[in-house]
């Protein structure tokens, strides 16, 4: 690329998580090494192999949608809804503000939206009522909500953010399976360095906690069997982890383009970096233990923002707490760190609020971004039983106090995708 | 940032294949038919555009199929057509090819089927493929896979204006250096189940004969008929499609543009003000101006309202020419392929200025006014250097691509 590169910073964040409430009951959450894990309250678990998930005591009209919102919505776009309002006042930008003076241009507003699975809960409800419960192929229409169409194809989530904020910018949904929340940001951020937008909400939301959703994984033992002790299923990292805990929830974040945010005075949390993703095309759902793909992405995003790897402070790990996640994982920080992955703190805070599918790449940015700005690591929750093959730094059960320059938050989903972003401090010294 | 389309692979209604494609379309064949399989009446409609004919056994192999959705085996098909007919071959450095497709709805059918399983007989009749074959990464991640593509993957969604999307966000891959990009997208949304939820937007058709149904920019516009398929495109960096000796070149995408109404969750904004903009900023971002642009291929989405907004927007930017701009939609022929259909039209606009014909609109015998507006009703032969592709995703995506047949300094 020829010409000065547009910067991009983080000047809001907005976090819907379990076992909390907003952004700082996530942080508050995270830092004191709570588990937000519990017995499945959603439906019945008892047919299923996983019966705990980390669930969000989410109730929309309480947080501040409107009943029609709440109607036509499902459950992962009001969590997208409510992260983005957090997101956008925590920023001080008015947007959505038609005629205020001080309200951003809407056409240099953009979306970026990540999920998963999309309206899967809302979709399944449905399909139980049109098919009277899997009685009939051919469904019943007499028995349809008129928002099916809605729900069908998950760009509805981009189109209700951009249109509470008035973006008229580029507006997408990014649906990369579980590296889809780290993906939207660094699209997100693209859209600002390509000079498409000097503002982007950007971020993921998954409701994935519904019948279908824990069947499938079910099926290929992909999360936990820890049903007799909810708090302690998510081990990642440790000899005696057996798989994920779902999880659901949302974040999202104001991206903004750096000469935006100083004239406006915006408080700064980080500036975004680097971005990059690699595919393993491996297996949809097994990794090689060596970590080479994610190794790529890693050393690709650091090279974007001209990062030394000693200078890396602190991995957010994806750390979802399988057998061979965390190998892969740990092997792939050794491989793009190098020596400096030995000085390396590294945490998953999957061990506390769960795996929310697409939604978890963004909410752990907001954790890194957290981090990078408090100077407080957030610990590996349930961490006790070391494994040789995973022999990092893993800030075992208790936060730590460490100032961090730059850190990565890293992702890896079925499809083979894997992804890395690079937050650094806007204190951080370059010379 | 300029790319060139390298390679076309079409599974679409009109055809397997870019020639059975574009023939059937020359010979003004309709596509669409009644639904196959069962009877769609109580949902409202009883047209489709589906692709008959794909076999899956000829494009995917067995263990990979039943680990699939009809969708997944249509990206499949497409992928490896769109790589022959460019004469691609992975190369050596496995970081180079990304795959970037749109999707629109995922694995339907076959999660239609796991669902009911689930329902009527409880958790274990799930199967082990039902986490990787409905989500909406199942065929990017698939054909990287299969293909070996290890660049930067993605997946785009905005319903219809998906498969121009892809064609963006692979400008935004290739700027930062993988030189070749799979782009496009397929749809099949048409078990019962994706149906009666397309059905409830309703914008479909219910009209029972194909001539009567899906008739964009004509006075009986009615809705639009739903069609699966779409396409899928190899896009390359000059610089590179030269050094591997690239056996041709579509074209090139020259510009690209997106905005959003921000208006309604689902009405579209009462004035084309953005839809227009994103006519423009693709023409900006080409160096080209409306009197340059010999042909439009329009979303058309086949109701009065959204015909009405989207002559608007072309009459916004085009307007002031000293002759007016021909404007014509080919999906009437397919029905609204969703992620896949914005995807085909950029296929079709390519062999339009191949062979410097222009496809007319489907049965479009009572053209709506449109002042300053050329409606191309029936096929007609014309130069075509420089094509402007639209499509609209529903909610308020407004996309719009420049296609050019002759790259920036080649002209012929």
């Amino acid at each position: 690329m020829s010409g000065e590169r547009r910067r991009v910073v983080v000047t809001g964040i907005g976090v819907v998580a379990p076992g909390s409430m907003g952004r700082e009951g996530f942080w508050d959450m995270i830092t004191a090494g709570r588990t937000a894990t519990r017995r499945i309250t959603f439906f019945d678990p008892a047919r299923f192999r996983s019966q705990v998930a980390a669930e969000v005591d989410f109730d929309g009209r309480a947080l501040g949608l409107s009943a029609q919102e709440v109607h036509r919505n499902d459950r992962f776009v009001q969590m997208a809804m409510v992260a983005a309002d957090e997101a956008v006042a925590d920023s001080g930008l008015r947007l959505g503000v038609g005629g205020a003076d001080d309200a951003p241009d809407p056409d240099r507003v953009g979306v970026t939206l990540g999920t998963a699975v999309g309206a899967t809960m809302r979709l399944e409800q449905e399909y139980v009522s049109v098919s009277d419960a899997g009685a009939h192929w051919l469904v019943d229409p007499r028995y349809a909500s008129r928002f099916l169409a809605h729900a069908l194809v998950p760009s509805c989530g981009a189109t209700e953010l951009a249109v509470r904020f008035g973006a008229h910018g580029p507006a997408t949904v990014v649906s990369t399976g579980c590296t889809s929340g780290i993906d939207s940001v660094g699209y997100g951020s693209q859209l600002v360095e390509d000079g498409d937008a000097d503002i982007v909400v950007a971020g993921a939301s998954d409701a994935p906690i519904s019948p279908i959703s824990m069947a499938c994984f079910d099926t290929i033992r992909a999360t936990t069997d820890t049903n007799d002790d909810p708090e302690h299923a998510s081990k990642p990292f440790d000899a005696r982890r057996n798989g994920f805990v779902m999880g659901e929830g949302a974040a999202v974040l104001v991206l903004e383009e750096l000469e935006h945010a100083r004239r406006r005075g915006a408080d700064v949390y980080c500036e975004v970096t680097g971005y990059a993703s690699r595919c393993n095309a491996f297996h949809m759902t097994g990794l090689k233990p060596d970590g080479t793909e994610m190794a790529e992405a890693i050393g690709r995003a650091l090279g974007q923002g001209r990062i030394d790897p000693a200078e890396v402070g602190y991995v957010n790990a994806h750390g979802s707490g399988t057998k061979q996640n965390d190998r892969h994982e740990t092997a792939a920080v050794h491989k793009s760190l190098g020596p400096a992955a030995d000085r390396v703190a590294m945490s998953s805070i999957k061990s506390m609020v769960g795996h929310s599918l697409g939604a978890i790449g963004s909410i752990e940015i907001a954790a890194t971004a957290l981090a990078v700005q408090r100077g407080v690591l957030p610990p590996t929750a349930n961490y006790e039983v070391p494994d040789p093959e995973c022999d990092l730094d893993y800030v075992p059960k208790v936060a730590r106090e460490q100032k961090v320059d730059v850190a990565v938050s890293v992702g890896s989903g079925f499809g083979g995708f894997q992804s890395a972003i690079v937050l650094a401090s806007p204190t951080r010294r370059t010379e | 940032m300029s790319l060139l389309v390298t390679g076309l692979g079409v599974v679409a209604p009109t055809g397997i294949g870019v020639e059975a494609h574009w023939e059937s379309l020359l010979r003004g064949e309709h596509a669409i038919g009644p639904i196959e399989g069962f009877d769609p009446t109580q949902y409202g409609i009883s047209l489709a555009g589906q692709v008959r004919g794909f076999d899956p056994d000829e494009h995917v192999a067995p263990q990979l199929k039943v680990q699939t959705d009809r969708w997944t085996w249509m990206s499949l098909a497409a992928a490896t057509l769109a790589a022959e007919d460019a004469g691609y071959t992975a190369p050596e450095d496995v970081y180079a090819t990304s795959v970037f497709l749109a999707s629109g709805s995922g694995g339907n059918e076959f999660s239609q089927h796991e669902i009911q399983g689930l329902w009527a007989r409880g958790p274990k009749a799930v199967g082990a493929y039902q986490s990787i074959a409905w989500f909406y990464a199942a065929s990017t991640g698939q054909v990287s896979i299969r293909d070996g593509y290890k660049g930067p993957s993605g997946v785009v969604v905005s319903e219809g204006a998906g498969g121009l999307d892809s064609i963006g966000w692979a400008r935004r891959v290739a700027r930062r250096g993988t030189p070749a990009v799979l782009v496009g997208g397929t749809e099949a949304g048409m078990c019962p189940y994706a149906l009666l939820c397309q059905a409830t937007s309703g914008r479909l058709s219910a009209a029972t004969r194909p001539e009567e149904a899906y008739l964009p920019f004509d006075r009986r516009a009615n809705g639009h008929v739903v069609g699966e398929g779409g396409a899928i495109l190899l896009v390359e960096e000059p610089g590179a499609a030269r050094a591997r000796g690239a056996r041709q070149v579509w074209g090139e995408v020259a510009g690209y543009g997106a905005t959003h109404d921000a208006h309604h969750h689902e009405d579209p904004a009462p004035d084309a003000t953005q839809y227009a903009r994103a006519i423009r900023l693709a023409l900006a971002d080409a160096g080209v101006s409306p009197d340059e642009v010999d042909l439009v291929v329009a979303d058309g989405a086949g109701t009065p309202e959204l015909d009405a907004l989207e002559l608007a927007a072309i009459g916004a930017v085009f307007g002031s020419r000293s002759t007016p701009v021909p404007v014509t939609a080919p999906s009437s022929w397919t029905g609204r392929l969703m992620a896949g259909g914005s995807a085909l039209n950029v296929a079709t606009a390519l062999l339009a200025m191949r062979d410097g014909i222009v496809p007319g609109t489907a049965h479009l015998q009572q053209p709506v006014e449109a002042p300053g507006i050329d409606l191309v009703q029936s096929t007609r032969v014309q130069e075509l250097r420089t094509v402007v592709v639209l499509a609209r995703g529903a909610g308020g995506f407004n996309s719009s691509l420049v296609l050019r047949r002759d790259p920036a300094g080649e002209a012929a």
